[in-house]
C-alpha cells in the first residue's frame, strides 16, 4: 500500500523501556466548512508502565479527541493529524503503522472505555457474545474457550451471577452493570493500557463509587496503566498519580495530582479549583472564571486563556506562553507568570488564589 | 375558595411558606390487550416537609428517587395522586384552573435542561413574555421593556430579545430560563438541577446569580440536585430522598457533619473530593436502586443497607416502614436504628467490605 507521501520529518528516538506511552507534539485538526478547528494543538505527555494519568478539562478542551487520536479512531478526513506528531506505545510508533496493525494493538494492548455504556454496546447481541467476539479476535481461541473467558471477566468486574448475566442483552441491565460489562470487555485481553473516557459521568454517585473502586482494584491487580479522562477534579484526585490539565486544545499544566490540585500554577487551573463549591466557601460568593471557552475559529492571538484571565497583562496578548518548568517542582505550566517576565506578579497571583480558596469571591466582573 | 391576593397573603406570616404533607404521585403502567393497569410506579410515596420563607431547601437523591416528580407536583405541573401542598397556608392541590393560574405567578420553576426547555422556534421576547401576557402583567406595548428588564437582571444584554435559543451557550440559556421564571416576580422558585448540565466554571456563575437574585428579590428556593457538594455550599436545609421517600432531613451543618441515615452516610462517603489530601476509604453500597415499580417492603433502603447487615438483618426493617422521626440533635431521620449509627460502626463496615471483586487466583 502506498500512501500519499507527505514530507514527514524522521522519527525521533524511541523512549526508554519503562515508558509505556509517549505522546509527542500531538496535533489533530478538523477541516470543516467554516475553516480548520485545531482540536488538539501540540499536546505532549508520557505515561510509565502501570502508572495512572488523568486528563482534565471542560467540554471542548480536546481531551477526548486526544484519546481518540491515540487510538486512531478518528476518520481521516475530516480529521487530520499533524505530520510532526508522534505517539510511541510500548516501544513502537503507532500513528504511522498500517491500520490493520493498529487493530491488533487496539483491544490487545490498549483498551478504551467510553462514557455512555448503552451506545457503546450492540443492542442485538448478548453481552457474552460481545465479550467473546473480542476475545476470539484477539486471542485466537475457540468459541467455547472465549465464552468461558467472557464469564470469567464478568466475574472479575464483580458482576453478580455472571453465568446468567452473560446471556443477557444490554437493555436488561442498569447503567452501572453496563459499565461493568464495558470494563470486562476492555480487560478481557489483559491490555497494557486502559483509556477511560469519562467512565462514570453518566452514573449516579453511589454507582460511580462502585465503578471507581473497581477500576482502582483492577488496575492495581493487573498492573495495567490507566489514562483517565474526566472533567471532575474529585475523580482525578482519587484515582490518579499525575494529571494533565487541558484548555482550548493545549496542555496548560502538568504535574503530580497533589501539586496541581493543591497548588495550581496555571491561572486556568487556579480558577477552575476556586470555582468548585466547598464547605469553606459557604456564605461567600463562588469565584468564577469570567466569560466562556473561546470558539475554535476565533482563538485569542497569543495566550488562549488571556481574555478570561484575572492576571493577564500586555505581554499575554502579544506573545503565546510556552510550557515552562515551575520552580521547585516536577511540573510545567503554560503561563508568562512563571517566566522571568512575570516574576514580579507571581506572588500577588498566588496570594489572590489562596484568598479565593477560603472566602470565595469574584475573580473579575461577570459578563454583562 | 379564593386565591391569595397578588401582594401575597399576610395571614400566614411567621408560618412556613410551603407545607407539604403526605404527598404521593403514583404513575399507572398500562399493558396487555385491554390496556388495563398492570402496575404502578411509586415515584413519590408519602413526603412531608415545609419550606420557611427566604430559605434554600434542597432535595438530593440519585436518579429515579422522585425528586423531580416531587418538584413538579408542588406546582401541579404533574397532578399529585394524594396529599396536600399549602402555599401561604392555602391549599394548592384543590385549586380550580383559574385560581391555580393566579397562584402559579408566585410559584415558578427553572428547568434542568437549558436545551430542551426553551422553544427553539420562539425568540427570547416570546419565551420570557408569554408568561407575562398570560398573567396579565403587561400588554403587547410594554412587553418588550419588561423582557429587557428581566434579561438585564440575569446578566444578559437587553438587545438579546430578538434572538433565538440556538444562538446562546448553555450558561446563557440557563440564564434565560431564570429570567423567564423571575419576570413574573415569584416568591417561590423550584430550581430543578439548574447547574447539572453546565461546566464547572459556568456552574459557579449561575450559582452566584441565583444567590444574588434571592437576596435582591427575597426569593425562597426549592433546589433539586444530585450534586452533594453544590447542595452543601448552596442550601440552608436538605432533604435526602430515596425511592420516593425522604429518609433524612436537617440543616446542612447537622446533616453533613452528623448524618444518621445509613443511605445518607453512604451517599456522603461517595462524593469524590478534589482535595487529594482527603483521599478516603469509601463506604460502597452494594447493588443498584430497586425499581420504583416494586419497592422493597418496609424500609425501601433495606435491600442495600449496610447497617442492617451489621445488626444481623433485623426483621423490623422489612416488616415496618420507618417513619420520619425527630432525633435529639433536631434533625429528622427515617430509620429504626438511627441511634446505632456511630463512627466506629461505619469504620468497621468499611474495614469489612471487600471490594466486590474476587481475587485473580479465585478465578483461574
Amino acid at each position: 500500500m502506498t500512501e500519499t507521501i507527505v514530507a514527514r520529518p524522521p522519527l525521533g528516538a524511541p523512549p526508554d523501556r519503562e515508558t509505556l506511552l509517549d505522546v509527542r507534539d500531538l496535533k489533530t485538526y478538523f477541516r470543516v466548512l467554516d475553516g480548520v478547528v485545531p482540536a488538539v494543538d501540540g499536546v505532549s505527555f508520557s505515561l510509565g508502565r502501570g502508572q495512572t494519568l488523568g486528563i482534565v478539562g471542560e467540554s471542548g478542551s480536546g481531551k477526548s479527541v486526544t484519546a481518540l487520536t491515540i487510538m486512531r479512531l478518528l476518520d481521516i478526513p475530516p480529521a487530520e493529524i499533524g505530520v510532526e506528531s508522534e505517539v510511541w506505545f510500548d516501544g513502537r510508533e503507532i500513528l504511522r503503522i498500517p491500520i490493520g496493525e493498529m487493530r491488533k494493538v487496539r483491544g490487545n494492548d490498549i483498551a478504551m472505555i467510553f462514557q455512555e455504556p448503552l451506545t457503546s454496546l450492540n443492542p442485538v447481541f448478548t453481552v457474552g457474545e460481545q465479550i467473546a467476539e473480542q476475545v476470539r479476535l484477539h486471542m485466537k481461541v475457540g468459541a467455547r474457550a472465549a465464552w468461558d473467558r467472557a464469564i470469567e471477566s464478568l466475574q472479575l468486574v464483580g458482576m453478580p451471577s455472571p453465568k446468567q448475566r452473560v446471556k443477557q442483552y444490554p437493555h436488561e441491565m442498569s447503567g452501572g452493570m453496563r459499565q461493568r460489562v464495558m470494563i470486562a470487555m476492555a480487560l478481557s485481553c489483559e491490555p497494557k493500557l486502559l483509556i477511560a473516557d469519562e467512565p462514570t459521568t453518566a452514573l449516579d454517585v453511589t454507582i460511580q463509587a462502585q465503578i471507581l473502586e473497581l477500576l482502582k482494584t483492577i488496575q492495581q491487580r493487573t498492573g495495567s496503566a490507566l489514562m483517565l479522562i474526566t472533567h471532575d477534579l474529585g475523580v482525578v484526585a482519587e484515582m490518579v498519580d499525575r494529571v494533565v490539565v487541558m484548555y482550548a486544545g493545549q496542555v496548560v499544566e502538568h504535574g503530580t495530582v497533589n501539586d496541581v490540585l493543591l497548588e495550581p500554577r496555571a491561572p486556568y487551573t487556579m480558577g477552575l479549583i476556586e470555582s468548585i463549591p466547598t464547605v469553606e466557601k459557604r456564605g461567600g460568593r463562588l469565584s468564577v472564571i469570567k466569560g466562556v471557552v473561546p470558539s475554535p475559529f476565533h482563538l485569542p492571538p497569543a495566550c488562549r486563556f488571556e481574555p478570561r484571565c484575572p492576571y493577564a497583562w500586555d505581554l499575554c496578548t502579544t506573545e503565546a506562553p510556552a510550557l515552562v518548568p515551575v520552580a521547585g517542582a516536577d511540573r510545567v505550566a503554560r503561563c508568562h507568570l512563571h517566566t522571568p517576565a512575570g516574576e514580579s506578579r507571581r506572588a500577588a497571583a498566588k496570594a489572590h488564589h489562596v484568598d479565593a480558596m477560603h472566602t470565595g469571591q469574584t475573580m473579575k466582573e461577570e459578563p454583562a | 375558595m379564593t386565591v391569595a391576593s397578588s401582594n401575597g397573603s399576610t395571614a400566614a406570616a411567621g408560618g412556613p411558606l410551603l407545607e407539604v404533607s403526605g404527598l404521593k404521585k403514583h404513575f399507572p403502567i398500562h399493558g396487555g390487550l385491554l390496556r388495563r393497569q398492570i402496575a404502578t410506579v411509586y415515584a413519590v410515596d408519602g413526603v412531608d416537609f415545609e419550606v420557611q420563607p427566604g430559605e434554600i431547601f434542597s432535595l438530593v437523591g440519585e436518579s429515579g428517587c422522585g425528586k423531580t416528580t416531587l418538584g413538579r407536583s408542588l406546582l401541579r405541573l404533574i397532578e399529585p395522586t394524594a396529599g396536600s401542598v399549602k402555599f401561604h397556608g392555602q391549599e394548592v392541590t384543590g385549586l380550580s384552573a383559574d385560581a391555580l393560574r393566579g397562584m402559579r405567578r408566585k410559584l415558578q420553576i427553572i428547568f434542568q435542561d437549558p436545551f430542551g426547555s426553551l422553544n427553539p422556534r420562539m425568540p427570547i421576547s416570546d419565551i420570557i413574555g408569554e408568561g407575562l401576557l398570560a398573567q396579565g402583567l403587561t400588554d403587547r406595548k410594554t412587553r418588550d421593556t419588561k423582557v429587557e428588564d428581566a434579561l438585564e437582571t440575569v446578566g444578559l444584554r437587553r438587545e438579546y430579545t430578538r434572538r433565538y435559543p440556538h444562538e446562546f451557550s448553555g450558561g446563557q440559556r440557563q440564564r434565560i430560563g431564570i429570567a423567564r421564571a423571575l419576570a413574573l416576580e415569584p416568591e417561590f422558585v423550584v430550581c430543578d438541577e439548574p447547574v447539572s448540565a453546565l461546566d464547572v466554571s459556568i456552574q459557579s456563575q449561575v450559582l452566584n446569580l441565583l444567590l444574588d437574585l434571592r437576596r435582591d428579590f427575597n426569593l425562597t428556593y426549592l433546589f433539586i440536585s444530585h450534586n452533594l457538594s453544590v447542595v452543601q455550599y448552596f442550601s440552608d436545609r436538605v432533604g435526602v430522598m430515596y425511592l420516593g421517600r425522604i429518609v433524612e432531613l436537617g440543616t446542612v451543618e447537622e446533616l453533613y457533619r452528623n448524618a444518621r441515615h445509613p443511605y445518607t452516610i453512604a451517599l456522603l462517603s461517595a462524593i469524590p473530593d478534589p482535595d487529594p489530601r482527603r483521599r478516603k476509604k469509601r463506604l460502597v453500597l452494594k447493588g443498584d436502586v430497586p425499581s420504583p415499580v416494586a419497592p422493597p417492603p418496609g424500609c425501601h433502603f433495606s435491600t442495600r443497607c449496610w447497617l442492617r447487615e451489621q445488626l444481623g438483618n433485623p426483621e423490623r426493617c422489612v416488616s415496618e416502614a420507618p417513619k420520619l422521626r425527630t432525633l435529639q440533635s433536631g434533625h429528622r431521620v427515617a430509620c429504626h436504628f438511627a441511634e446505632d449509627v456511630a463512627p466506629d460502626v461505619v469504620d468497621a463496615t468499611i474495614a469489612q467490605q471487600k471490594a466486590d471483586v474476587p481475587e485473580l487466583s479465585d478465578i483461574a
